[in-house]
């Protein structure tokens, strides 16, 4: 009861002074409202960022995976001997093997004509490479000359795919190549390519006449069921050459997070913005605060006065922070809502209001909030009873 | 002795700058004695009251409130007297976004084992007593000056205080208005046998003082 009231009575009287003074109390809220706004867009980029980029290992079907050790990130590999990943046959474990084939490369609007660039994965669709049910069903259709599917979450530059077909108009260039649209599969893009394409080895292999078969971006490993696949990566690991890396499903995610965060810039780019947005909120709050105790510094004295002691103040002023906070969460909260809509149906880049994303921003908002107060409470020195009357 | 104040000097500033305003104060108030101060401007009238009332630390001769000395007194002593004694300013310093109703309450609040209830049911009753009981809800800039110092007389008054320090209360109010204020403090104050020290130059209110004194060349003089 005693610590209810000690919180519960500074806070009310803040509360009051608050709304007693409406213009102001609108500047702090919109201070606050804007650095959460801030906030919640850096975040949705940047988680979309990462969400987007792990789109094509997301869908990965395999228990291990091979790349090159100067393979960055997957849209950017490095080849090596399909022989290597042959060569992992020879562990009991393994039931089978697969490479797969990617390339950056320009696809021609079946519209517009305007060429843009997307990634081709190539793969033998008995494979099964990517776990999409729409390609699994079109394996027969893939096998034919020229044949591809497209990413329906590709940019709307490269054009009405998916109406297209319907109107009966398939045929379109990917590498100056004239290639066939069959099918329609849904996987996402990434900040590397706006747009995919599946297609079977072979067609790859047409495609890019200068790429060979014996040249792989991505070796698929498959074990049986019921093998430890740790200790399996453990002695391919012994058996492989150095130049490649085994990853679990797991590792490759990670791999091409690690990547994202670290060596692009888009990373740190991101984590900049949330804390400038936390910065410009801090001040604002904190020159509100300021001028609040500045405002109300008889008035604190005259509550000195009557024997009232400094904790009362600070919690006062803690309260404070905590009620903007609030006050500019909420409406920040709503505004975001709408602009990650806005961001979804626009730009097509899936932002989602995750529950964690919420708590992550209103905690940043308090903590904030919280350092702007802790700045603003030296200020309450300056109410000495004493000197007031 | 519920005010006991022995050789009380204070001065302001340092080295060659000290400027000596209390030298040797002497003054001793019973309990329910209303005593009135006089004394030209800058004689240290203020001075004495916010040493008296906790709020400015002494340190020679002694001061001795409620039987607590208060030179070189720690925080925690100055803060026991400051509750225990209801200040009433120049100014009414009243909190200016707070209803007078909310105001009374302030007092109150310190002490945590009141209820709601029973402190705005306190403050309506100390309110209707100083004759504001259809003003409760009205923020002070809705007020006149004579019904603000009458809030603040209600605020000072309601913690029940042992002691009431008064600074000039009446100072910006009318004749009218500054007498009715005083009157309803010392009816109110004598009601609860409480202390009462008033610095005024306002020789109109000084007919309700048991006593008057002056501060004069920083000594207090007795007044026939
Ligand atoms: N904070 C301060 N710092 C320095 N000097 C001060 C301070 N406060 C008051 N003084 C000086 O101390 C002297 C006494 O001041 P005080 O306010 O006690 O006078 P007073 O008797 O209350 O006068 P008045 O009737 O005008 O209110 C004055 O000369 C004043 O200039
Ligand atoms: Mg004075």
């Amino acid at each position: 009861m005693k610590f209810i009231n000690a919180w519960y009575f500074p806070a009310r009287l803040a509360w009051r002074q608050l709304i007693h003074d409406k213009p102001k109390l609108t500047a702090a809220i919109s201070g606050v409202l804007f650095a959460c706004v801030l906030v919640f867009m850096q975040l949705g980029f940047k988680d979309s960022l990462y969400a987007s980029a792990a789109s094509m290992p997301l869908k990965l079907n395999g228990d291990l995976f091979l790349i090159h050790q100067q393979s960055e990130a997957m849209w950017r590999p490095t080849q090596f001997k399909r022989s290597e990943l042959m060569r992992a046959l020879g562990h009991p474990a393994v039931v089978e093997v697969a490479p797969l084939y990617l390339s950056l490369t320009t696809f021609k609007a079946m519209d517009t004509q305007v060429k843009r660039t997307l990634i081709v994965y190539g793969y033998d669709p008995d494979t099964d490479l990517l776990d999409i049910e729409a390609i699994r069903k079109m394996k027969h259709a893939l096998r034919i000359k020229d044949n591809v599917m497209f990413d329906e979450y590709s940019r709307p530059e490269f054009g009405p795919v998916r109406q297209m077909l319907e109107a009966g108009q398939n045929r379109t260039e990917v590498n100056d190549y004239k290639v066939t649209i069959v099918g329609i599969f849904q996987l996402g893009i990434s900040f590397a390519a706006d747009g995919n394409i599946v297609t079977s080895d072979l067609n790859f292999l047409r495609i890019f006449p200068n790429r060979s078969a014996n040249d792989i971006d991505i070796g698929v490993i498959r074990l049986h069921p019921d093998a430890p696949i740790a200790q399996v990566k453990k002695e391919l690991r012994e058996q492989l050459n150095d130049f490649v890396r085994i990853y679990t499903y797991e590792e490759i995610l990670e791999h091409e997070r690690l990547y994202w965060e670290n060596t692009a810039p888009i990373g740190f780019i991101f984590n900049f913005g949330t804390v400038m947005g936390l910065i410009v909120g801090m001040v604002i709050v904190y020159q509100i605060l300021f001028t609040e105790i500045t405002n109300y510094r008889f008035e604190f004295a005259t509550l000195k006065a009557m024997g009232y002691q400094h904790g009362y103040f600070v919690r006062m002023v803690f309260a404070s922070a905590l009620i903007l906070a609030v006050l500019g969460f909420v409406p920040g909260y709503l505004l975001s809502n709408s602009l990650y809509y806005l961001a979804e149906s626009q730009i097509f880049i899936p932002m989602l209001m995750t529950p964690d994303k919420i708590i992550t921003v209103f905690v940043f908002i308090l903590f904030m909030c919280a350092v702007a107060g802790f700045l603003a409470i030296h200020r309450l020195k300056s109410a000495n009873p004493a000197d007031m009357f | 002795m519920v005010i006991e104040v022995h050789n009380l000097n204070y001065s302001f500033g340092s080295g060659a700058l000290t400027q000596p305003v209390l030298k040797g104060v002497n003054i001793t108030i019973q309990k329910g004695e209303i005593v009135l101060m006089t004394g030209p401007s800058g004689s240290g009238k203020t001075t004495l009251l916010t040493i008296i009332g906790g709020l400015r630390q002494a340190s020679n001769g002694s001061v001795l409130i409620l039987g607590q000395q208060l030179v070189n007194s720690t925080d925690r002593d100055k803060v026991k007297i400051r509750q225990q004694t209801g200040y009433i300013f120049q100014q009414h310093n009243l909190l200016k976004s707070l209803s007078a109703l909310q105001n009374v309450c302030m007092t109150l609040e310190m002490q945590y084992d009141l209820t709601e209830k029973e402190r705005q049911n306190r403050a309506e009753r100390i309110l209707t007593a100083v004759g504001l009981g259809d003003r409760l809800h009205h923020l002070p800039e809705a007020l006149s000056g004579g019904q603000r110092q009458r809030v603040s007389i209600a605020r000072a008054l309601v913690g029940q205080p042992k002691i009431i320090l008064a600074d000039e209360p009446t100072a910006s109010l009318d004749r009218q208005s500054g007498h009715d204020a005083v009157e309803i403090l010392k009816q109110l104050a004598k009601e609860s046998n409480t202390t009462i020290l008033l610095v005024t130059h306002d020789y109109r209110i000084l007919d309700i003082a048991d006593r008057v004194v002056e501060l004069e060349d920083g000594v207090v003089k007795a007044v026939q």
